[in-house]
């Protein structure tokens, strides 16, 4: 990938975390913002981006901001189940670790899903090993593979595989 | 409205934290305990600070990258401690259904050594 375009990409994201810090459209502390986000994406852009400026793509910006309000209401509801869970006096939790394969290539892929997976309902991952993930579920449906690949990263490995890989 | 707004987000992530330290309370073994630990207090720490961020407009970008941050790493945080207590041997609660990381020696090799 061209170095150029990475290196825009790493300034870029900096820049805009370095406004949303100051939250000041002040032109000295804009300038300041400026020079160093440049300077530390010279250093910086080998090993922050891969893909650089095609990671703003219209396909990938666009199913990203479809993925992020599904994932935040999977995150309400696996807050109040928990809740459901702590609250209810007999704690109707069935628990164990389940094995589930994933589709995902790339190491950032993997390390989005597994978060993902974390924050969703009664799931919890151990470990990534190459394509197999062990996952904490507390409410064990089905202890078969390709049931539970299903059941718990299937719609968000649909999701990201598009604006990730 | 604003403030309304912000001091219902406040109230609702102090409920949820308050439902997590009650879930590690009343949870049987570690791995249950994480799971309420890391679901209720990312909502828990993310609705509190934009919250706070409705009250204080000012602050809101500011609350925004603190929960942009918490969402990043909390999960990572609770999977490594996860996974550290699986393989220095700590055990699931009996009347758990199935334990499929029996089945990969990188899962126990460390407890063989």
């Amino acid at each position: 990938m061209g170095k150029l375009s990475r290196f825009i990409f790493t300034s870029l994201v900096l820049f805009i975390l370095w406004l949303f810090l100051t939250s000041t459209f002040r032109s000295q502390e804009v300038l300041i913002g400026l020079i160093f986000s440049l300077v530390i994406a010279l250093f910086t852009y080998n090993s922050f981006t891969e893909k650089g400026l095609r990671n703003l793509s219209p396909r990938k910006v666009f199913c990203a901001f479809l993925y992020l309000p599904y994932f935040f209401w999977q995150m309400i509801k696996a807050n109040f189940d928990v809740a459901y869970r702590v609250l209810h006096p007999k704690m109707p939790i069935r628990p164990g670790i389940v094995h589930v394969k994933t589709k995902m290539k790339t190491d950032l892929g993997k390390l989005v899903v597994a978060n993902s997976i974390t924050l969703t309902p009664g799931t919890l991952t151990l470990d990534v090993i190459d394509d197999n993930m062990l996952i904490h579920w507390i409410n064990v449906k089905t202890d078969d593979v390709e049931k539970a690949s299903e059941e718990i990263p299937g719609v968000f490995e649909k999701c990201l595989k598009e604006f990730l890989e | 409205m604003l403030t309304a707004i912000g001091w219902f987000l406040i109230y609702f992530g102090a409920f949820f934290l308050f439902l997590g330290a009650l879930g590690i309370m009343r949870f049987p073994d570690v791995y249950n305990r994480l799971q309420a630990g890391t679901k209720c207090t990312t909502l828990g720490a993310l609705s509190t600070s934009i919250g706070v961020g409705f009250l204080h407009p000012a602050w809101l970008p500011k609350t925004f990258i603190i929960a942009l941050f918490i969402l990043l790493t909390n999960p990572i945080s609770s999977h490594a401690l996860g996974r550290a207590s699986y393989r220095s041997g700590v055990k699931l609660w009996e009347k758990s259904v199935v334990d499929k990381c029996k089945e990969f020696k990188e899962c126990v090799e460390e407890e063989n050594e």
